[in-house]
């Protein structure tokens, strides 16, 4: 008997949620179209300056996914509440998926701007490695089968990567750095700035589906564990 | 007193850990075969150039004793699990921490001897004459090492108790070691040509920073991972 089983879950109905996704999906497209047709073509990068509009939200949303992580994960610890976890792990696979984007999109832009497809800089090989330790927490996931366990241990694990984060950084960049000085609002022009600001609302509104989705499913998954086991244990199920 | 307490436990399970380990050798003497074959196996990545072999000497060595201290950590669960000691263990009186403090002190003597085994193998396979800084060197060998044990020895909690525990502990570890490999093969390399660049202080600040940080979240985390 552990204090997660104190909670009773539920299969979560989904509501307006499909609504809510094709909207995000309409407002991304909205998005990208006004990003192009609106903000002119970088007078060094040409239109290739337009992968701007969906490497940076892919990049800011996956911190926010890695933030969530965290939150969700602390929160396990303290509340117990299963349902914690799984919006932990909804939040690390698509902060992963995210974190994915973020590099490939990024590497599509370096190999014309720098002439590589890769550079041992200190934001990109901090992302890479982020990547991997998100990777490391989906396998945890993945190999251990005892819900409470597995529950525990990735928190843990979610706030362990969260920890380290700035020390990678920190340490990698150190190590070498060429990656371009961040531009901000004050050295970009208005029109690439609210375009940017657009599409990054957009991804945050793919992002919040995406997590809604996979957390549902997610559930599902746990409800059938739990009552299988019950049919198991030959009892009616208890809350 | 009860810190005292605390450390008696401690040094109970480090001493019942290393005792079993010298009494049956074999762990320690394969896993420091394998340190040294890595070793080789650096060598004949790097060519028979000795410059390159010499510069590249630093990052052989440490990745040496990682995959060999790898095989370390979840064997310093493994041992207690075949036998079904692990819960008794845990069904003591007093706090969880001093059976992880124990583990992190077993296993810091044992990569200790392991490294003490792939550094004497180094010097001569990678033509390294030891500099006259060596008490800093050997001040971010320990460093480093701290970082290592606390790290391997924390998710070999997890991974060995988990399917496919040979894949997830490598998974989970090594991007986290990330910090603390870069700054010791960085401080070594340093310190190696007589730290004219003056910056392996940098990177032992860094060494004792990442230390402090994992070692107060691994005790505080260690009930958590135990517990379950």
């Amino acid at each position: 008997m552990t204090a997660a089983a104190a909670f009773t879950l539920e299969v979560p109905k989904s509501g307006r949620w499909p609504i809510f996704g094709w909207f995000a999906v309409l407002f991304l497209a909205g998005a990208q179209i006004t990003a192009f047709a609106i903000s002119p073509p970088d007078r060094d990068m040409g239109d290739l300056q337009k992968i701007l509009y969906v490497h940076v939200p892919a990049a800011w949303n996956m911190g926010i996914c890695y933030l969530l992580v965290a939150i969700y994960s602390f929160r396990y610890l303290w509340k117990r509440d299963d349902r914690d976890d799984l919006i932990a792990a909804s939040a690390a696979e698509v902060g992963t998926l995210l974190n994915g984007l973020t590099l490939v999109l990024g590497m599509i832009w370096a190999r014309p701007t720098w002439g590589v497809w890769w550079v041992w800089d200190a934001r990109l090989t901090s992302t890479l490695i982020m990547f991997l330790v998100f990777a490391g927490y989906l396998a945890l996931r993945a190999f251990v089968e005892e819900p409470d366990r597995r529950a525990l241990w990735s928190a843990v694990a979610g706030i362990m990567g969260a920890i380290n984060y700035p020390i990678v950084y920190m340490s990698v960049r150190w190590w070498r750095t060429i990656h371009q000085v961040q531009s901000t609002p004050s050295t970009l022009d208005p029109t690439y700035t609210f375009s940017l600001r657009l599409n990054a609302v957009a991804v945050l509104f793919i992002l919040i589906y995406f997590i809604r989705r996979r957390y549902e499913a997610a559930l599902t998954e746990r409800v059938t564990e739990q009552l299988s086991q019950a049919a198991a244990l030959g009892g009616p199920l208890h809350a | 007193m009860a810190f005292r307490d605390e450390w008696l436990r401690a040094r109970a399970v480090a001493w019942k850990d290393l005792m079993a380990e010298r009494r049956s050798k074999a762990g320690f003497n394969s896993v420091a075969a394998l340190g040294v074959t890595i070793l080789v196996l650096f060598g004949f990545a790097l060519g028979p150039d000795a410059e390159a072999i010499r510069a590249a000497a630093p990052g052989a060595l440490w990745l040496a004793a990682l995959f060999a201290g790898v095989l370390a950590f979840n064997r310093s669960y493994q041992v207690e699990l075949d036998g079904g000691a692990l819960e008794p263990l845990l069904m003591y009186p007093g706090a969880r921490r001093s059976i992880f403090a124990g583990k992190l002190l077993a296993n810091f003597v044992f990569v200790f001897l392991l490294l003490v085994i792939v550094i004497a193998v180094s010097l001569v396979l990678f033509h390294i004459t030891v500099p006259s800084t060596w008490p800093r060197l050997l001040l971010v060998v320990l460093l480093g090492e701290v970082g290592l044990v606390t790290l391997g020895t924390f998710y070999a909690a997890m991974a060995s108790r988990s399917r496919a525990r040979e894949v997830l502990l490598p998974l989970l570890l090594f991007p986290m070691l990330v910090p603390v490999l870069l700054a010791a093969m960085q401080a070594t390399k340093a310190l190696l040509v007589g730290d004219v660049m003056h910056d392996a202080g940098a990177w032992t600040s860094l060494l004792v920073a990442y230390d402090v940080i994992f070692l107060i979240s691994t005790f505080l985390a260690f009930d958590y991972v135990i517990e379950a």
